[in-house]
């Protein structure tokens, strides 16, 4: 026991030798109709720039990963895609966010329809401290949704996040009952029960064991048929499994004032980020050799 | 217990491994013996003050209740000099006033103050509204009468209320413990985590929804609390009833009426022309140990029930 050392129970992560990229799916190879798309995205906190012009597609019935390391701005440009930067004091968004065309920054968009459209999944599961049937219902209940059976719903939620079986004989007890990775399957529930468009999800399995992960995992591919997910996550095995794009942020210091501000370093199909990237940093930070 | 080995008791603690001589005893920390000692203390005497309290209070009881039945005590006549039930229907009239004005307005002012101020009109207003929880109750009673019932209530609202009256009472006590209920609610939005808010906006909630139905339930447990606390002190409240609902007993649920409340009772009663041990004397603390009975099944009550309904995050 004592001569385990820490390279044998923890293999080093991210090794090319390691990735599986999920079995192949033809895509064109830039996304035709995007769903959403940034235009020369950059967002400051007060004066602190942290994203620097951020031009990406993402692709309808696709999973887009964003990946890089911390403090790139990956979770800033996942919260511009459905305004929930505007709820962070003293932040600041420059350029376009296109849905369907539509730029959401737009003054007469109303924030509140644009997250009925485009959902958000967090990093720490936070279901209500509510029961787990009122967790889902409450999504269509605020947002004034046509309901024609709310049980239905439930149910069809539950299902549609792998949930159901585990939970339909107490939906009336407090969703925190619930283990990390039921709550945060839980939160994808919730998020699919509103009907939305665009699925936003930020590390979402980095609170969760490896299990649970998988089963978020597999959710996800599932989900793929119905809706457009783009995922920020730290774990490149799970960007290789189930994305089919993969964008690259990294962070550079500014010459004069030292902030790192992020920017997008590469953006392709996720086997060619894996396998070829173009980028020197793209595949410094893939196989490991990132600082 | 088999812990309290010293280092080197343990045959095999450690052996072979580098480190082996590394001392585990327990050390002395007399420092922390003494905290302990003076926290334990100061923690008894607060138990034994309260226990005090009650003692020095039931022995009067137990002397009134010698000399007056218990129907003269309780009894809702208010020709009768011992009844206390219209000081205590008095009481809860004037509380629940207190309530109507005080629960709405500054659960209110705490929700304006935790989920829609600005963090510099916060960082204003916050202690502003602390402050006004520092004025002395004897000044609220004189703006009860002196400006509440005169000019708010007979000239303005021109309701037909005499010099004293339980409306301008309730309302001045309720007045008084919104700061109260405010600050504390306030600090019970506050504490509801970020992330609960974050996950209501990204359903598609509205500020409001997410205030009403998210952080209010989650915070449920503390508001409660602030609402218990302001309570307690509009039944304790002496002074603004005192002066603004009047010394006639007055058994009757019209707020435009004048009523003695328990604390009014109190207060008239340990003027002074009562000689100690007297049986007058002694009302007051069977009077006080009805108000303390009451308040105390306040407590547990609202404990109860928020124990019942609360969401805990
Ligand atoms: N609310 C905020 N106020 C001020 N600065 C912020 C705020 N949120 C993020 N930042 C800054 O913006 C930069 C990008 O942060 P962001 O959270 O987007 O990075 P990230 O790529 O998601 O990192 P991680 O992988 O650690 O989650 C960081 O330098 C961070 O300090
Ligand atoms: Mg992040």
């Amino acid at each position: 026991m004592a001569s385990a050392t820490s390279s044998d129970t923890f293999p080093q992560m991210g090794s090319l030798g390691e990735v599986h990229v999920s079995a192949e799916r033809r895509l064109p190879d830039a996304p035709v109709n995007p769903v959403m798309e940034t235009r020369d995205l950059n967002v400051f906190y007060g004066d602190f720039h942290a994203v620097h012009d951020v031009n990406l597609a993402y692709g309808r019935h696709e999973i887009t990963a964003m990946i890089g390391p911390s403090g790139c701005g990956k979770s800033t440009v996942l919260r511009c895609l459905n305004r929930m930067n505007d709820l962070v004091a003293g932040a600041h968004v420059e350029g376009e966010v296109l849905y369907h065309g539509q730029d959401i920054y737009q003054k007469n968009v109303d924030p509140i329809a644009v997250r009925t459209q485009i959902g958000m999944v967090f990093q720490k599961p936070n279901p209500f401290p509510k029961s787990i049937y009122d967790n889902i219902a409450y999504g269509p209940r605020v947002t004034g949704m046509k309901v024609d059976n709310m049980d239905d719903l439930v149910e069809e939620a539950l299902r549609g996040a792998a949930l159901w079986d585990e939970v339909k004989d107490k939906l009336k007890q407090s969703a925190y009952g619930l283990s990390g990775g039921q709550q945060q399957r839980l939160c994808i529930a919730r998020t699919i029960a509103t009907k939305p468009d665009v699925i936003l999800m930020d590390e979402p399995c980095s609170a969760l064991d490896p299990i649970a992960t998988a089963r978020v995992e597999d959710l996800m591919l599932e989900l793929r048929n119905e809706y457009t997910i783009i995922v920020v996550t730290h774990n490149m095995q799970q960007a290789a499994r189930v994305s089919d794009r993969t964008a690259f942020f990294t962070a550079r210091p500014d010459e004069t004032t030292g902030n790192r501000t992020g920017l997008l370093v590469e953006y392709d199909l996720t086997s060619t980020i894996f396998s070829n990237p173009n980028d020197k940093r793209t595949e410094d930070y893939i196989s490991g050799r990132f600082g | 217990m088999s812990s309290n080995n010293t280092a080197g008791a343990g045959p095999s603690l450690g052996a072979g491994l580098p480190g082996a001589s590394v001392n585990l005893g327990r050390k002395p920390r007399p420092g922390e013996t003494a905290i302990k000692a003076v926290l334990f203390v100061s923690a008894m005497l607060s138990v034994a003050i309260t226990v005090g309290i009650l003692v020095a209070l039931v022995e009067p009881v137990i002397h009134f209740f010698a000399e007056v039945p218990f129907g003269d005590f309780f009894s809702f006549d208010e020709g009768q000099r011992f009844a206390v039930f219209p000081l205590i229907t008095a009481t809860l009239m004037t509380t629940a006033i207190a309530l109507m004005v005080s629960v709405p307005l500054g659960l209110g002012a705490a929700m304006y103050l935790s989920e829609y101020a600005s963090r510099r009109a916060r960082k204003y207003l916050k202690p502003t509204v602390e402050l006004l929880a520092g004025v002395p109750s004897v000044v609220y009673g004189f703006f009860a009468v002196m400006f509440v019932t005169p000019t708010l209530l007979q000239d303005i609202l021109g309701l037909g209320v005499g010099f004293t009256n339980a409306l301008a009472a309730g309302l001045v006590l309720g007045v008084m413990i919104i700061p109260t209920i405010a600050s504390l609610a306030e600090d019970a939005f506050s504490a509801v985590p970020q992330a609960l808010r974050q996950g209501s906006y990204a359903m598609g909630a509205n500020r409001m929804q997410t205030t009403l139905r998210v952080v209010l339930p989650a915070a449920l447990s503390g508001v409660a609390a602030a609402i218990v606390l302001g309570l307690s002190r509009a039944v304790g409240e002496t002074m603004i009833v005192a002066l603004a609902a009047g010394s006639q007993k007055n058994f009757s649920l019209n707020p435009l009426e004048g009523m003695q409340t328990m604390t009014g009772f109190m207060a008239t009663t340990a003027g002074g022309e009562n000689p100690v041990g007297s049986t007058s004397y002694n009302t007051l603390f069977a009077v006080g140990l009805t108000l303390f009975v009451i308040t105390f099944v306040i407590n547990m009550v609202s404990i109860a029930l928020v124990r019942r309904y609360r969401q805990a995050y």
